[in-house]
């Protein structure tokens, strides 16, 4: 019977289906036709001339009109399918999703216990530099600022768009205090996020009660009002050219050199640098851990739950006389303070700083990785750092694509194309991230909170989903 | 004195652009309540569409009257604009309506990397620059002076042109069917669909002439400049926006006003003071504004309802 039903939609889909395919094509091409169809390039004489580039119009077009006439015959349908059974099995699920999470989190941990060892067993002391960097310590570090973000922006709703600036803030002033003090990195590393803190509550007293975007443009400013100071005061931050030479973490007070007094030479092994990388590695690995073990316990905390009221409504905390301002302001210091963390761990594993790692650009990222991985999620966001941070490192590697699309081709170009797409994708496909489920912090009655916690998702999700009309 | 004025010049040449741009971010501020991110890339794609329309006119078809070639590049890029910004709002941002607030934001900064790195892929990282053209200038101050304050020609389209489409767009919101609306739906949106107002479609529209305004902006920026590059998005972007905070968001009025200020402290700043931190000025001027002043100079103060 379902057959005889589906049979005769499916032959009006394909004409429906190709006609929204033909809108599409002429739609693109009148997109990319510009931009795509006409290159400018600088000639011989170093003027500016066209080029033209039909081919690759016609291939660009050709494959998203194609793409919306399979997912107009293909997706569309099955997506249907899926939302009716979905509505009719949503009373019976959610619990064995909670189960498969309660073993990703240990399998995860163990996996980045022992990861540098893997590296270094599969691709040895000389390979495993890059994999421990480029990949565990490059992932860990937007972990960890993903998850002080997450702070801000998950738990309290705050929308920051100049996080990098307190990043930028803690870097500085490691590399600043190290080189004039010649104070250690563990001392500075506590400073560094006070001194992150403390600009973020600066920083965040006048902001604060402003609302959802306005706040985010005004962090914004006040990020990029950082980073220009930064180019522009020279007799301190050396402007562009930035601060080399900063000292470099030690292993309690043993450094690792080629000297007798090293790291190598003190546990008689043969001298590598992979061993700082390692060390480095673990480092942030744990830092990394205990921004999420505070973000958790922070969570049961009254501050934590006052962070979370406020996200979910600001005007009913008010009323509820929760101090709206100190509440948003602990949570502004508490991820400046990571970020601060962060950037002074950052500033000794480069050895170099320069403005340049610290534009809108790096805030964006990190901003996507906790809205794509769901706000308030720790292992959301986590999920999503792997995935873009590692996902961008991977496209270095891939040379083969090299072969496909022609010598010039490189694959990193293309990475904060895919990065910006990939926010838009998630944000109209789930707004809620990629782990939208958050655990309530705190239950009253557990079996009526969460039934009552169902009832919400139910109710709430079409008006997320789908509400398109007005 | 003579300084003051030549920035004036500048200043108010500089302001139209903002002024243009702004228009955007407060008409889509006012009819959907989102701060369109990605205003500042559609106008540098515009600039973009504008450059390869001009080369394609002077070089490929010959045309050498500057004001032909001016026209026809206005009506393609603001065509091409058009047709970019109703496919952002369709796919980025309609489906996101209703969802929770920051959601179209984001999307929007989504929106915004997506399209500069997309110019930067598809037309090269390296700074565009057209061959000098149209260089003649005014020169207002007598020459026995020792400070030469001049007008240049461009300068003067600039300004024509801006008030030419300003008008047109005038006319459009507060004498038309559509205009009003447009206003209708910024009020209230259910209201307006039960009074039979398409409401999905006045915001397509609302993006449309926010794009046809920053292709505008963006055709006399490059102009007026000579040159663009695939990052010219972000900080005209948040200057226009600073504009439209500051003349009072979801004003019209006042996002040209804004523009205009925003313009003449800019030039003001790099004149007496420091180049440097011009735009550390223009960015603190949005903070105070939205910090002492967030309903603006002609903004309606923003009352929240529960």
């Amino acid at each position: 019977m379902a057959l005889e039903a589906s049979a005769p939609a499916s032959r009006v889909d394909i004409i429906g289906a190709l006609r929204q395919a033909a809108i599409t094509a002429l739609i693109t091409f009148g997109l990319l036709l510009p931009l795509i169809g006409f290159n400018t390039v600088q000639n011989i004489r170093n003027e500016i001339v066209l080029e033209t580039r039909w081919p690759l119009l016609a291939a660009l077009v050709a494959i998203i009109a194609a793409g919306r006439f399979l997912h107009a015959i293909l997706i569309a349908p099955w997506l249907a399918r899926r939302a009716q059974r979905q509505r009719r099995e949503d009373a019976v699920r959610t619990a064995p999703r909670a189960r498969g999470a309660r073993w990703v989190v240990p399998f995860a941990l163990g996996f980045a216990a022992v990861y540098p060892a893997l590296a270094l067993s599969l691709a040895g002391t000389q390979g495993a530099v890059k994999w421990v960097d480029n990949f565990g310590v490059q992932i860990l570090i937007y972990v960890m600022l993903g998850w002080g973000l997450n702070i801000v922006v998950g738990l309290a709703g705050l929308l920051d768009l100049g996080y990098v600036a307190f990043y930028a803030v803690g870097a500085y002033s490691y590399a600043l205090l190290a080189n004039s003090f010649g104070l250690s990195f563990w001392i500075l590393l506590p400073v560094a996020g006070c001194l992150a803190a403390f600009w973020g509550i600066l920083l965040g007293f006048p902001v604060l009660r402003l609302r959802g975007d306005y706040l985010a443009i005004v962090t914004l400013a006040f990020g990029e009002i950082i980073r220009l100071i930064l180019i522009n005061w020279v007799p301190v931050t050396n402007g562009y050219t930035g601060i080399s030479s900063i000292p470099r973490p030690t292993f309690f007070g043993i450094p690792f050199n080629a000297s007798d007094e090293g790291f190598a030479a003190r546990f008689g092994l043969e001298f590598s640098p992979v061993y700082r990388t390692v060390f480095l590695y673990y480092l942030i690995l744990a830092l990394a851990l205990v921004t999420a073990a505070l973000t958790v316990r922070l969570r049961r905390l009254p501050i934590g739950r006052a962070w979370e009221a406020l996200r979910e409504d600001e005007i009913a905390c008010r009323s509820l006389g929760i101090n709206t301002t100190n509440t948003k302001l602990t949570a502004f210091a508490m991820g400046a303070m990571f970020a601060g963390f962060a950037g002074s761990f950052f500033a000794a594993r480069q050895g170099f700083i320069s403005p340049e790692s610290f534009t809108f650009m790096e805030s964006a990222v990190i901003v996507a990785i906790v809205v794509l991985g769901g706000m308030g999620s720790l292992l959301g966001v986590a999920i999503a750092a792997v995935i873009m941070i590692g996902g961008t490192e991977i496209m270095r590697e891939l040379d083969f694509l090299k072969a496909v699309f022609g010598s010039d081709f490189d694959p990193t170009q293309y990475r904060m194309l895919l990065f910006g797409f990939g926010m838009v994708l998630i944000m109209v496909w789930r707004p809620r991230g990629l782990i939208a489920t958050r655990e309530p912090s705190t239950l009253l009655n557990a079996s009526r909170s969460s039934r009552r916690h169902e009832e919400k998702a139910q109710s709430t999700r079409p008006s997320l989903v789908r509400g398109r009309h007005g | 004195m003579e300084v003051f004025v030549q920035q004036l010049i500048n200043g108010i040449t500089l302001g139209s652009i903002y002024g243009l741009i702004a228009i955007g971010y407060t008409m889509v501020f006012g009819i959907i309540g989102m701060v369109n991110f990605a205003h500042g890339d559609v106008f540098m794609v515009s600039a973009f569409i504008a450059l390869i329309a001009l080369l394609l006119l002077t070089t490929w078809l010959g045309i050498g009257s500057f004001v032909i070639a001016l026209f026809i590049v206005l009506v393609v890029a603001m065509f091409f604009t058009s047709l970019l910004n109703w496919a952002i709002e369709r796919v980025a941002y309609r489906p996101l309506r209703g969802s929770f607030r920051l959601a179209p934001l984001i999307s929007a900064i989504g929106m915004s990397i997506f399209l500069s790195n997309f110019v930067q892929v598809a037309q090269g990282p390296r700074v565009k620059s057209i061959p000098p053209f149209f260089n003649e200038v005014i020169v207002l101050t007598p020459a026995s002076s020792g400070y030469e304050v001049a007008v240049s020609y461009k300068q003067i389209v600039v300004w024509l042109v801006t008030a030419a489409l300003l008008f047109v767009f005038w006319f459009l919101v507060s004498k038309t069917a559509l205009g009003r609306a447009q206003r209708a739906c910024e009020q209230d949106q259910k209201m307006a669909a039960l009074l039979g107002i398409d409401v999905d479609r006045t915001i397509s529209i609302t993006f449309v002439i926010a794009a046809a305004l920053a292709a505008v902006a963006g055709t006399m920026y490059l102009m007026y400049y000579g040159v663009v590059s695939f990052a010219d998005g972000f900080v005209p972007g948040v200057k226009a926006f600073t504009a439209a905070v500051l003349g009072g968001i979801g004003s019209l009025p006042g996002a040209v006003i804004g523009g205009l200020l925003i313009g003449l402290i800019e030039t003001m700043w790099s004149a007496y003071f420091s180049i440097d931190y011009k735009d550390v000025a223009a960015f603190s001027i949005l903070a105070i504004t939205m910090i002492f002043l967030p309903q603006g100079i002609l903004g309606r103060p923003d009352v929240e309802k529960v």
